[in-house]
């Protein structure tokens, strides 16, 4: 009995996962959209919160300036900020009746580009800031006796933190890719338009399609595990 | 290198840390084609007076001159240059860190070659040039940082405790480099080393707790020291 009972709950995952590999090999159409999709709004969302992350995290850790030690306090408390509760915020300013409702962003990838955006930058402000701060501080001094000027300085000191950014970035872009809060409550879930890979395997596994969910969540963790590793490997 | 300057004077400074005093009222007075020692047990002030020099720290009070011409800390980091007891190598290639300082300056392209080449040559580092700087002895290290600082060509060269922790073959090299680049410029060694003193200066100056306490041409500094504390500080018997 005990025998059939573990049967019964390994067989579909088993055979889910056969399936699952089928889908991928196969090149299936919908797997490939969503998966498509993802990557595209977690990159977005990943860089253009470089643009303004990375200049405030080098105002962190290499200016001087009162309250510095709130902000960078501040900034580490919203990295653990709940998906849901950034994703029901944005929604509420992006809705119709909300502030940037006229902009009809609601529902479609840009949606949630903005909110990936939003919710990457303590990830990357905090850990860039912190490898920053890593940084031998003589390697300034150095900088300067040789002539260099401020600016000078801070990209000798950037460029010797730049695995640490890397990382950083990497870190939000995971987080972007992995999560499903802000892509469901901003995208909605939409088929063949907002859909991306956790919203649809929420989606597929309440509707008990668990092949065509493992199928998606191979993918997830196949591309977080490699991007890390990738970077590793670069970085010896 | 434009006109060579002829001496440097740093003129009453003193400096002040959380209420105590690091230095004060130091007059020091360094000429050109000399190598002018600092001495001093550890924390008699001598890092601190070299980095006020450098335009690294601003001085409470007093001026620094050269050529009877004052300036501003961030002026003298037009003038003078330092070298770290603990020597400190950007990332990439020893080329790289000698035509970093080079590069920042605005040093043409097609010279920049020849002065790294120039530079490695004082400090016996020729061939040296594409091997990783962080993976060098820390000997190397600081015969690196000796010849990124003589590319640059300053007319003031601070060079503090150069060979301090260095085995006695780097220690020559580097030694021989410092008076070498006396030939052309105002050098200042900062050292606790007596023999080294005596070796390469033509002057000496003792510090004391943040004062000058005697200063002199190294020979007589050596022989007939007029302080009581130096004479205790020459036969290793100061305490601080």
């Amino acid at each position: 009995m005990g025998n059939g009972e573990e049967d019964g709950v390994l067989d579909p995952i088993t055979e889910g996962l056969i399936r699952a590999i089928q889908l991928i090999l196969s090149g299936d159409p919908e797997v490939y959209r969503i998966t498509a999709l993802s990557v595209f709004v977690s990159i977005s969302g990943t860089l253009l919160s470089c643009v303004w992350s990375v200049p405030i995290s080098a105002v962190l850790a290499l200016r001087n300036f009162p309250g510095k030690r709130t902000i960078k306090g501040l900034f580490n408390a919203l990295i653990g900020i709940p998906t849901v509760a950034l994703g029901l915020y944005l929604y509420l300013l992006l809705s119709r009746s909300g502030p940037f409702g006229y902009f009809q962003l609601l529902y479609t990838p840009y949606a949630i580009i903005i909110g990936q955006c939003v919710l990457v930058t303590p990830i990357i402000v905090s850990f860039t800031t912190s490898a920053l701060e890593s940084v031998d501080p003589d390697l300034r001094t150095l900088a300067r006796t040789l002539g260099a000027s401020s600016r000078q300085t801070d990209a000798v000191i950037l460029m010797e933190a730049r695995w640490g950014v890397i990382l950083a970035v990497i870190a939000a872009f995971n987080r972007a890719f992995a999560e499903l809060g802000v892509a469901m409550m901003l995208g909605g879930n939409i088929r063949d338009f907002t859909r991306v890979l956790t919203t649809a395997i929420a989606l597929q596994t309440a509707m008990g399609e668990i092949a065509f969910s493992i199928a998606l969540s191979i993918i997830l963790l196949g591309i977080v595990i490699s991007l890390s590793i990738i970077v590793n490997l670069a970085r010896r | 290198m434009n006109v060579m300057i002829s001496h440097l004077e740093a003129h009453n400074l003193t400096k002040m840390y959380d209420g105590s005093l690091a230095l004060e009222q130091v007059n020091v007075r360094a000429l050109a084609r000399q190598v002018t020692s600092i001495v001093g047990v550890n924390g008699a002030g001598k890092t601190t007076f070299l980095r006020i020099l450098a335009g690294l720290d601003t001085p409470s009070e007093g001026k620094i001159l050269i050529d009877a011409m004052e300036f501003r800390p961030e002026e003298l980091r037009t003038h003078c240059t330092m070298v770290f007891q603990k020597s400190v190598m950007l990332g990439g290639t020893v080329y790289d860190n000698v035509a970093y300082g080079l590069r920042v300056n605005r040093t043409s392209k097609q010279d920049i070659p020849s002065k790294v080449k120039f530079a490695l040559s004082i400090v016996n580092l020729n061939g040296f040039e594409k091997r990783k700087a962080r993976k060098l002895s820390s000997g190397e290290q600081q015969r690196v940082a000796i010849a990124r600082a003589l590319a640059l060509e300053r007319d003031v060269i601070l060079i503090d405790e150069p060979t301090a922790n260095l085995d006695p073959a780097n220690a020559t090299i580097i030694e021989q480099s410092i008076k070498e680049s006396a030939q052309s410029r105002v050098v200042l060694l900062s050292t606790h080393n007596l023999p080294q003193a005596r070796r390469l200066s033509h002057r000496t100056v003792h510090l004391h707790r943040g004062r000058v306490v005697e200063e002199g041409d190294t020979a007589s500094f050596f022989a007939n020291p007029r302080d009581k504390r130096t004479k205790l500080f020459i036969n290793g018997e100061l305490q601080f």
